[in-house]
């Protein structure tokens, strides 16, 4: 399938049912438990800093590895999973001195990918998808690093675009989407939508692939860290115009339903959420069981909030496998229209009829 | 469909080096310090919006633009309102939109430049995620003439939404406002080519909205503030009639249009209108008076002004005088240590007398809010230097508690939740008012982020009644301990009692029948001590009154459908000939004009709504409650007279007539005299009480034949589509009084519409009465013959029966009118019915119905029951929840 094919298909699938994303990827390199040495391989058995949690590295030193992951999703039931590119980006490559090899490592991360869809579509004939995964960097374009001189910034919007656009650049031919995750700062997020509007202008066959966009509450006060509330984040990322807006990561989904549940109310697009494993325990593990986040889920899909709905941190392909299950039959969320007014967003939303 | 009120955003220009001489000279110093202090204060009192404009030779103003709005990004209080990043030169926008986080607006661009770089800065507003103000401006230069500035807005918008793919509704215009009365007689012309060029682009170009700096107007006036404040006020007052619905204005630079002094108000009006040739000379000369007019006032009752200020500030919160009010407050300031020592003592000791002499009935609701108008203006003064001296101190805000309150979703009335908060202002509360048509979790949202410790909720229409137990339900599912107040015409303790405070466990639920229980109500659950007690208390009240109404319930016997039927009132008996209509079909009527409609007003209810009960004349002479009413109706009739005279609202409505015959309990309603084709039906409730007398059981069908050729009519009416508006200027000015006065005398003017009109129609368009000869009084005792039942009302209580008769009148086409979600009517002041000549026809309550009606009446309108549940469920005799347990 091409993926104008594979977009039709999802495009149909996605008024009939609800669609499955895979779960957490550093869940399950952490169960390869690699030490140094197995990050490094044998290209970086010199490289001069540790590297030893840069999972993103892995594309290039365990292929095979982060493939069988991808692959273990799928055959889990997701119909769309994400690339290994959290970080691939020059400035978070940057803790790692590998700012050079950022290209490189988003594209193998998107190739590998690719290549476990089109293995498992070509054997079970369901349509299987790639999401190229953009995080939100490890810098913040609106709080200062330093408490001492708030107006003080340790990255420009210029920055932080150029940074996006190679990783956009570097995943296009591989990817269905491109999936702009785990949003604490809504300028961060601007700045890689403005990159893949810049990048759709500069690279016109790849213009027709859609965007995902999905923000973090950080805590019960009900906002982003940056301090927006969920209708005010939908509102400063709108232009976008996104296949799906949602939530993801921070909270277990017992605690997100509710922020959930809004953007469900404001947005008029599809629903896309993936909750992590419930909170971490003492010791920063995860203990809610599969069939736990299932029976969330499904009430979250019986009250027709979702479209799309997998898991974030915590969650394996056993919880993906119980999720797929019990949206399995449950209507999807039906796309609601707004009337037309001017809607503006500081940290709070405002509109104008 | 629903459809939000008219609004006007007002944007705060203080953080403006083009506009503010101090903001420019802190951001020249580098002061970014005190520059936030300023724009704290522009968003606290009230900005929904703020301009940052860095435009200024001595200033790199790039550098300035990106510090500042970093700076901002750290201040939660002024980040959370919308930015408008306002600058002349690209660079600097550019550079202003890469440092906000939410969605901004640009202003500006334009086409002064050609085409090309106008069409590339849209798209990058687009690409940044921006709304846009775009200017009058293309490539011969700025838009003079209403022609040129909608020519101009207009080939912009095509280019905008048709090239560029930009949201209409993120497209804001500014159709260039240009100083008048300069002398030179072409800019004469300015003030009107803005109104009129505005009121085109509103027109002709969906979406879009149109915005403004207004201080450019009264340029030519620099230096007398009394004229300039007047000329903003005039010029606002007729461009957010023709659409303009966002301005730059300094509130503090506005009058209320309505205290203008009338003399200066029509000299102003002549030159923003430019009504006459000599208008500019004539305010010239005039104008010069009015620089220090603080001398000339009455020299009536003035004794009290040597009093010491503390008994001055007393007076003026009892008397509710605001005229000195500023001055008294700036020297009671002056005199004390702390700003916070003026509201805490001499305006606080004003406030308890108030409080007081309220509690004791010796002062009345018109007067307690009119006190609180003082009050807010003298807070309003001081409320800068408090801000500054909490920011020194670090000090946090203190008051007696906060309330959060808001008209429920799908409904538009106010009047009573606005008289509520203006008496918890009184006493110390902080109010959230977050308005009408509020939806259930932006109440709740709002209630937890502020911290709130009650919420409050209001409605009039029995749809608002569900959707308050829907809440309830909401604030229980979230475990929301902030205990509930339940307010509104149709709200009762019973209703509360039964359908409330089952649903929820977390937090007490309370009934405020009227805005004198709120104080006592809320301090009670505020206070540590005496809560457990009250809970007690409400659960107590609430238990009793639902074991009244299930023993008042069994006594109550109901008549099966069938039998209530075999009861019904014949038309036909008597030997009843219906009367052919003169005009049949739809008749709108636009010919009216309040001047008509004053002498149809009834003013007990004007009262009532005011919490001063009795009836009108009489009440006028009540020796307790006399003065008080007196005070209320002269200025009830003062703002009437200029309501007359100056044509506030245009009364619009509509009237049909059409061929019908009764179906059992429905009337059929025909598309024209050969009755073949049915053009609608409105559907009929039964009364199924078990009557001891031998009074049929009514239904608003039996008022029409079955067997010969009758007839039914329809109506809507409103008092005029500028309500909201209107209101929304007194609120400005923090003038409750005057808004609330205002809604309520244009709920009256509603209300005599309708009885104006079912005079004419009984006379003229149906004229089945053409000699009737009645007085105001019998017609307000409905001396004359027919009805005009409303849906929703007690002889039908199906809302839904609005729609049917909104169709067959196509009223919102023909009066502006629409229906809400819960089938309100917007503007709120608006009434509609039905109307049934026959002379035996009477006003009835159904009361409760049992399920066999239900049933039929669902079958009827094509429901199912589980609707039919949920639309009637103010008048089941039954419980349905109950009914589906016992069947399971």
């Amino acid at each position: 399938m091409t993926r104008q094919d594979r977009l039709a298909a999802l495009n149909a699938l996605a008024t009939q049912r609800i669609l499955v994303l895979d779960g957490a990827m550093g869940t399950q390199i952490q169960g390869l438990k690699l030490d140094e040495d197995g990050y490094r391989g044998t290209r970086f058995a010199d490289w001069p800093v540790s590297v030893k949690g840069n999972n993103d590295m892995l594309n290039l030193t365990q292929p095979e590895a982060i493939k069988a992951i991808h692959k273990a999703y799928f055959e889990a039931g997701s119909h769309i999973v994400e690339t290994n590119t959290f970080s691939a980006t020059t400035i978070a490559q940057a803790d790692y001195k590998m700012e050079e090899l950022a290209d490189e490592i988003a594209r193998e991360g998107a190739r590998l990918a690719r290549e476990a869809a089109d293995e498992v579509e070509g054997a079970s004939g369901i349509v299987r998808a790639v999401a190229g995964a953009i995080g939100p960097t490890n810098k913040t374009l609106s709080i200062s690093p330093n408490v001492n001189d708030p107006g003080y910034r340790d990255v420009t919007f210029e920055d932080v675009r150029k940074t996006y656009i190679a990783q956009v650049r570097a995943m296009a031919p591989y990817v269905d989407f491109f999936l702009i995750e785990t949003i604490f700062d809504t300028l961060n997020a601007k700045a890689a939508i403005k990159a893949i509007l810049d990048f759709r202008v500069e690279a016109p066959e790849y213009a027709d692939i859609p965007v995902l966009i999905s923000g973090t509450i950080t805590d019960a006060s009900g906002r982003t860290l940056s301090g927006q509330t969920t209708e005010a984040f939908w509102n400063s990322v709108r232009h976008a115009r996104p296949w799906a807006v949602g939530l993801n990561c921070a909270l277990g989904a017992k605690e997100l339903r509710q922020y959930v549940a809004e953007m469900s109310r404001v947005a008029d697009t599809r629903i896309i959420a993936y909750p992590n494993a419930g909170l971490p325990n003492a010791f920063g593990e995860y203990d809610e069981t599969p069939a736990e986040t299932a029976a969330f889920i499904r009430d979250w899909a019986k009250g027709k909030l979702l479209n799309v709905v997998g898991g974030c941190c915590g969650t394996t392909p056993n919880h993906i496998r119980a999720i797929a299950e019990c949206v399995e039959g449950v209507d999807p969320r039906a796309i609601p229209a707004r009337p037309q007014a001017m809607r503006l967003a500081g940290l709070e939303p405002f509109e104008l009829a | 469909m629903t459809q939000s009120t008219a609004t006007f955003v007002n944007v705060g220009e203080r953080t403006n080096v083009t506009g503010s001489a101090v903001f420019r000279k802190l951001i020249v110093e580098g002061d970014y310090a005190k520059a936030l202090a300023i724009a704290l204060q522009q968003v606290e009192n009230g900005a929904q919006i703020i301009d940052i404009n860095m435009d200024e030779g001595l200033l790199d103003s790039k550098q300035a633009m990106v510090t500042f709005l970093n700076m901002i990004a750290g201040e939660p209080d002024i980040a959370r309102v919308p930015i408008m990043i306002d600058s002349s030169k690209w660079d600097v926008i550019e550079a202003g939109l890469q440092c906000v986080q939410g969605k901004a607006i640009v202003n500006s661009i334009s086409m002064k430049e050609g085409e090309t770089i106008f069409l590339e800065q849209a798209r990058k507003c687009l690409s940044y995620g921006a709304a846009v103000v775009v200017m009058a401006f293309d490539e011969q230069g700025q838009a003079e003439t209403a022609d040129d500035k909608f020519r101009i807005c207009q080939r912009a918008y095509e280019l905008l939404t048709q090239e560029v793919g930009f949201p209409p509704e993120d497209i804001i215009f500014d159709p260039n406002i240009f100083a008048v009365a300069t002398g030179i007689e072409e800019h004469n012309d300015y003030g009107v080519a803005f109104i009129e060029g505005t009121r085109r682009i509103r027109e002709n170009l969906p979406g879009c909205h149109v915005s403004g700096g207004v201080s450019n107007v009264s340029f030519s006036f620099r230096g007398n503030e009394p004229v300039r404040r007047a000329m903003h006020s005039v010029f606002l007052y007729h461009a957010i009639k023709a659409g303009m619905d966002m301005g730059i204005v300094n509130a503090g630079q506005l009058d209320i249009y309505d205290e203008i002094e009338p003399t200066l108000r029509e000299l102003v009006e002549d030159v923003i209108l430019n009504r006459r040739e000599d208008a500019t000379e004539r305010l010239l000369e005039a104008a010069e008076g009015y620089r220090d007019q603080k001398g000339e006032v009455k020299k009536v009752d003035q004794e009290w002004r040597k009093l010491p200020v503390r008994e001055r500030l007393k007076h003026a919160l009892v008397k509710g005088i605001t005229e000195f009010i500023i001055e008294d407050t700036e020297e009671a300031h002056l005199a004390s240590e702390r700003p916070l020592h003026v509201i805490e003592g001499p305006l606080m000791d004003g406030m308890n007398v108030v409080g007081d002499l309220f509690g004791e009935g010796k002062m009345f609701l018109p007067q307690v809010v009119k006190s609180a108008r003082v009050m807010k203006q003298a807070v309003a003064y001081l409320f800068p230097y408090m801000e500054k001296e909490r920011e020194e101190l670090g000090l946090t805000q203190q008051s007696n508690g906060k309330i959060v309150m808001a008209t429920v979703k799908g409904d538009v009335h106010d009047i009573g939740k606005n008289i509520v908060g203006v008496v918890l202002q009184c006493n110390g509360y902080d109010v959230i008012d977050l308005g009408v048509m509020v939806p259930c979790d932006k109440i709740l949202k709002t209630a937890e982020e502020h911290n709130a410790d009650i919420i409050g909720l209001s409605g009039l229409i029995t749809p608002s009644l569900d959707e308050m137990v829907f809440v309830a339900q909401e604030m229980e599912r979230l475990g929301i301990n902030k205990p509930l107040l339940i307010g509104g015409a149709t709200t009762s303790p019973a209703h509360t009692a039964v359908k409330i405070h089952p649903e929820i466990t977390v937090t007490p639920v309370v009934h405020v029948g009227d805005a004198s229980r709120a104080v006592g109500v809320v301090s009670r659950l505020l206070s540590a001590e005496q809560r457990p007690a009250f809970e007690v208390e409400i659960a107590a009240g609430h238990e009793k009154i639902r074991e009244t109404r299930a023993r008042a319930k069994q006594s109550k016997a109901r008549l099966t459908i069938e039998r209530a039927r075999a009861n019904s009132f014949d038309a036909d008996q008597g030997g009843y000939t219906p009367y052919r209509p003169a005009q049949l079909g739809v008749t709108v009527i636009d010919d009216v004009t309040l001047g008509d409609l004053r002498p149809y007003i009834d003013w007990t209810p004007f009262f009532m709504s005011w919490e001063i009960k009795g009836v009108y004349p009489q009440i006028l002479e009540d020796p307790k409650r006399g003065e008080a009413a007196r005070t209320l109706f002269k200025d009830a009739q003062d703002m009437l007279d200029r309501m007359v005279a100056e044509n506030w609202l245009k009364p619009r409505g509509v009237v049909g007539l059409w061929p019908a015959k009764r179906e059992g309990d429905d009337v059929v309603v025909f598309a024209d005299e050969s009755r073949q084709s049915e053009a609608g039906r409105f559907f009929g409730l039964r009364q199924q009480n078990e009557k001891t007398n031998d009074r049929p059981h009514y239904c608003n069908s039996d008022f029409v034949s079955a067997t010969q050729d009758d007839w039914v009519g329809g109506f809507a009416v409103t008092a005029g589509a500028d309500e909201e508006a209107i209101a929304q200027r007194f609120k400005f000015a923090n003038d409750d009084y005057s808004e609330i006065l205002f809604k309520s005398l244009a709920d009256r003017f509603a209300e005599a519409f309708a009885e104006y009109l079912h005079e004419r129609v009984r006379k003229t368009i149906w004229g089945y009465a053409q000699d009737e000869a009645l007085s105001n009084e019998d017609l307000i005792k409905e001396s004359y013959k027919g009805i005009r039942p409303a849906p929703g009302y007690p002889s039908q209580p199906d809302h839904t029966e609005k729609g049917t008769l909104f169709a067959l009148l196509n009223a919102t086409d023909n009066t502006g009118i629409s229906l809400t979600e819960s089938w309100a009517m917007m503007p709120a002041s608006s009434v509609s019915g039905l109307y049934f000549a026959h002379p035996d026809s009477a006003y009835f309550a159904v009361g409760r119905i049992t399920r066999d009606q239900v049933e039929d009446y669902a079958a009827r309108k094509g429901w199912d029951i589980a609707r039919a549940e949920k639309e009637l469920s103010p008048i089941l005799d039954y419980d349905p929840r109950k009914l589906a347990q016992a069947a399971e």
